[in-house]
């Protein structure tokens, strides 16, 4: 069974390095489809682990020593339990299915070879981060996707920088940067929270923190969980460090459908699962995640609801989406915050291929505006996006119904009616903004010159969609399976409502789902409904995402900039480095002054031996007084 | 009385005296002489501590820097006389190649 | 009593003819100072019951010794005055003071001088009833044989050295080079008519 582990392991890394050895060199289609072979492999394996954990059956191997220094000792250790296995599984299937599709999509790149390069070493990242047994191996796999999220974003980084109002992500190299800055400063709170734990259990392994999280008091317990959420705040865009996620959108799409929907920034989540029972203890910080949680997936969802970029949009959504998810792992329904993941990375990957499929078509043209009528040109790549987003909105019987309206439930038999109330209203606002993107783009007049002649993907490339939105279709239905393989591991959650209730709840939240849908299908098929919001005055704000990223800029990007130029300037300039060179000054004019000793005049050369001998008879003298 | 203070207080101000003469001459056969001048005192010293403690050690002793302190004398004034005939001026300031 | 008077006598005398000769401007001035230096020297030996040494000394060092100077001051130009541009004599003046007190200060500081003490263990005693020539010898032709024979070695080879430095065209063997020694007698007959 280790060799599963390993294969399903290691097996990205080696098509990466393989790839690498292609780097500079103009694409070669040999390192696509060995990457895709090798993940492959590594899919294969993840599934028969997953059919072989079971129970307490678990595998867990012990790769070998990393760090023993005195009494800090890690292991390269990787543990598959039912939690990893069904990550696993989701990583590898995405990661698979999107390798095939960039095959595809990136045809035409010059950078083609580093891409897969940097795409397997993500998947292995990941893999790392799901599959490590101690919070250092995760931090390591964390800091890993977050370097390949960076290397992957700016794949076209020769584009220059353009000013917040032609793109607000400025350009590809800066949407990196910012990605990667905003994640390091989670990063910090991450890592001071595994400081925390190492200092008071003396360990960083799961188990034995787990076993003994219970003996620290609920202050150390609230500080370590806040801090771990910090770290998943950054990794999973939450509010405040939110505006990274659309402007990652500069990367190229499949790029954007893997790590932007359905792995990177669920690594949040699966830190929160992971950490299920540091959580349990602490119900306050999760109160506190859940409310953060709903208030991301409202804010999220209103700007996407005027945006006009084909990618952001989608972008939201994910956002949104993963507010939902914080809102469930908050209130303590870990396997079902576990399944939405699952669910939501099915059919929001699909979203993100379908929009690429249109962006490739339309000549990377990702103004919705200037799209329009594409279902007649892209019937496929329109009926895959229709069932992706009727899933997304929560529609029965696909798999968001199950998963969205699980967490609902969930907030309302914990008695947080307000929760309730704003996911409701957020899976209204979901429904409408994706119809809106469908009803704007596939529907309507045509919006576009004749020098854009869109065509339909590649039949290979929609081959990968399709098994996504199969399982976007299907996976709902394992719902029950899904709870008691995952329970094993997992704490055992049902909410407790009366089947009344249940059915009422299950009737409104359909009701606003299909009412979305409605408004968006009936106002966009006759023309922009847009207005409305700009009547209602808030448009501005919400094209502006709230006038957020301004906000950054102005208070926050712009001092420091400023601080770095004075401690440049004035501090390491005038003081280190005059420092270092006084010295060297020194030195330089000590060995100046004593190069005249050697001044080859024989009577000086006495004078000195003179001078040495009366320096030793004073030590003698010394050393006789004493 | 005489003691053997006495002596070992004459010959270091004698070898100092010498000391001055080496440090202070810029001539190179007068620098000589005063290397004759340091080791004569020492030798003053060696005779006085082998007579205030019966023991002809320090006879010997002088015997021997006599005998290697005439050689010394030969050879040294052999070469002097050669870089005189070279150069045709013995004067130290001027036997410097190192500029320091 | 009269150990006294010559010490200080001799003392005094020594340390005069070594101060002209460390500080007089005068070559000639300087030789003769340090050849009366030498035999005053000899004195003090014959003072410290080292008969022998002090004959060697004078025969060594005042005979021997002061006449090669001599000698080399026949091929040098010192018969003006030495001029020599002593530079920092400040300088020299106060390291001579400083070593001068630092030594006396250790030999002479009673409390300094009650450390010296000989460690060497002594095994040459004088032997009772002989003189100083006889006991010198005795020593010097059983124990310090190796030495002995050694230093006239280095006497030999610094006659040599001497001889062939200061010669003209010795690294050419005259008996294999008849003539050679032509040359050199004609060029000493050449050099007896320019003087």
């Amino acid at each position: 069974m280790e060799k599963y582990l390993y294969i399903a392991l290691f097996a990205p890394i080696v098509g990466s390095l393989f790839a690498a050895l292609f780097g500079d060199r103009p694409k070669n289609l040999i390192t696509g489809i060995a990457t895709s072979a090798l993940l492959f492999a590594s899919w294969v394996a993840s599934l028969v682990l997953l059919m072989y954990v079971d129970g307490d059956t678990i595998v867990h191997v012990r790769m070998m020593d990393w760090i023993a220094a005195g009494s800090f000792n890690i292991d390269f250790g990787f543990i598959v339990d039912q939690v990893s296995a069904i990550m696993m599984v989701t990583v590898t299937t995405v990661s698979m299915l999107v390798h095939i599709y960039s095959i595809g999509y990136m045809e035409h790149d010059k950078g083609f070879n580093r891409y897969f390069s940097y795409l397997s070493a993500f998947v292995f990242s990941m893999m790392v981060l799901v599959m490590s047994d101690n919070f250092l191996g995760l931090f390591i796999g964390w800091e890993g996707v977050g370097l390949c999220s960076w290397l992957l974003i700016s794949h076209w980084y020769h584009k220059p920088d353009v000013t917040p109002d032609i793109n607000p992500a400025i350009s590809p190299a800066w949407a990196a940067n910012e990605a990667f800055v905003m994640n390091r400063i989670a990063d910090l709170g991450m890592l001071l929270g595994i400081f925390l734990i190492y200092w008071n259990l003396g360990s960083l392994e799961y188990s034995i923190v787990f076993a003994n999280i219970g003996t620290l008091s609920t202050g150390t317990i609230t500080w370590i969980g806040i801090l771990l959420f910090i770290g998943a705040m950054g990794k999973s865009a939450q509010f405040p460090l939110h505006t990274w996620l659309a402007n990652a959108m500069e990367g190229p799409t499949p790029v954007s459908a893997l790590i932007h929907a359905a792995t990177m920034v669920t690594a949040g989540v699966y830190l929160i699962v992971r950490s299920h029972e540091i959580y349990a203890l602490i119900p306050n910080v999760g109160y506190f995640i859940a409310c953060l949680g709903a208030f991301v997936a409202i804010f999220a969802a209103s700007m996407a609801l005027v945006n006009m970029e084909l990618k952001r949009i989608i972008a939201y959504s994910t956002l949104s989406q993963l507010g939902y998810m914080f809102v469930a792992a908050g209130l303590g329904a870990y396997w079902i915050a576990l399944f939405h993941l699952m669910a939501h990375a099915f059919f929001k990957s699909v979203l993100f291929l379908g929009a690429g499929n249109v962006m490739h078509a339309m000549d990377d043209e990702r103004n919705i505006n200037k799209m329009g009528g594409l279902s007649k040109v892209m019937p496929w790549t329109m009926g895959i996006m229709v069932v992706a987003s009727t899933a997304l909105a929560g529609i029965w019987p696909l798999a968001g119904f199950f998963s969205k309206d699980k967490i609902l439930e969930t907030a309302f038999a914990e008695h947080n009616y307000f929760l309730w109330v704003m996911l409701w209203i957020g899976a209204g606002l979901t429904a409408y903004y994706s119809f809106r993107l469908i009803m704007m783009v596939f529907f309507g007049k045509k919006n576009y010159g004749d020098e854009k002649n869109p065509h339909e993907a590649y039949p290979y490339v929609l081959a990968t969609m399709i098994p996504l939105a199969i399982l976007a279709v299907i996976a709902g239905f394992f719902e029950h399976s899904f709870m008691t393989y995952v329970t094993e591991v997992l704490p055992e959650y049902y909410p407790h409502v009366s089947t009344f209730t249940f059915i009422v709840l299950v009737i409104i939240t359909m009701g606003i789902a299909l009412g979305g849908i409605a408004l968006a299908v009936v106002k966009f098929s006759k023309g922009n409904f847009d207005d409305f919001f700009k009547k209602l005055g808030v448009f501005n704000l919400l094209s502006n995402q709230y006038y957020i990223p301004k906000f950054y800029e102005e208070k926050i990007c712009k001092p420091y900039a400023a601080l770095s130029h004075f401690a440049w300037k004035k501090l390491d300039m005038k003081v280190v480095d005059a420092t270092v060179d006084f010295i060297a000054g020194v030195i330089y004019a000590s060995g100046d002054k004593a190069r005249k000793m050697q001044n080859g005049n024989l009577s000086s050369y006495l004078k000195w031996m003179v001078f040495g001998l009366i320096v030793m008879l004073l030590l003698a003298v010394f050393k006789i007084g004493m | 009385m005489i003691t053997l203070t006495h002596y070992l207080v004459l010959s270091a101000i004698l070898f100092t005296i010498g000391m001055v003469g080496v440090i202070r001459r810029k001539n190179l056969l007068l620098l000589f002489f005063s290397t004759e001048i340091l080791l004569n005192s020492v030798n003053i010293g060696f005779v006085a501590v082998a007579n205030y403690y019966n023991d002809l050690t320090g006879q010997m002793f002088a015997f021997f820097i006599i005998a290697v302190a005439a050689s010394e004398v030969a050879v040294g004034l052999g070469l002097l006389i050669l870089w005189y005939r070279k150069n045709g001026t013995i004067d130290l300031d001027s036997m410097q190649k190192l500029k320091g | 009593m009269y150990e006294l008077i010559a010490f200080y006598l001799f003392s005094g005398l020594t340390i005069s003819m070594f101060l002209i000769v460390v500080l007089t401007n005068n070559a000639l001035y300087a030789m003769s100072a340090l050849a009366a230096g030498m035999i005053l020297i000899s004195g003090f030996f014959f003072l410290l019951n080292a008969d022998f040494l002090g004959v060697v000394q004078i025969i060594v060092y005042t005979g021997a010794v002061m006449a090669l100077y001599a000698f080399g001051m026949m091929f040098l130009d010192t018969t003006q005055d030495v001029k020599e541009d002593i530079s920092s004599s400040k300088l020299i003046y106060s390291l001579w003071v400083a070593s001068a007190l630092l030594i006396l200060v250790m030999i002479g500081a009673p409390f300094m001088s009650d450390h010296l003490m000989l460690d060497a263990p002594l095994d040459n005693p004088i032997i009772a009833g002989a003189n100083n020539p006889q006991a010198v010898g005795v020593i010097l032709f059983t124990k310090y044989l190796v030495q002995f024979e050694l230093a006239a070695v280095m006497l030999l080879v610094a006659m040599i050295a001497g001889i062939v430095l200061a010669s003209k065209k010795m690294d050419q063997s005259l008996s294999s080079n008849p003539k050679l020694e032509e040359e050199l007698h004609r060029e000493e007959f050449d050099v007896k008519d320019d003087k």
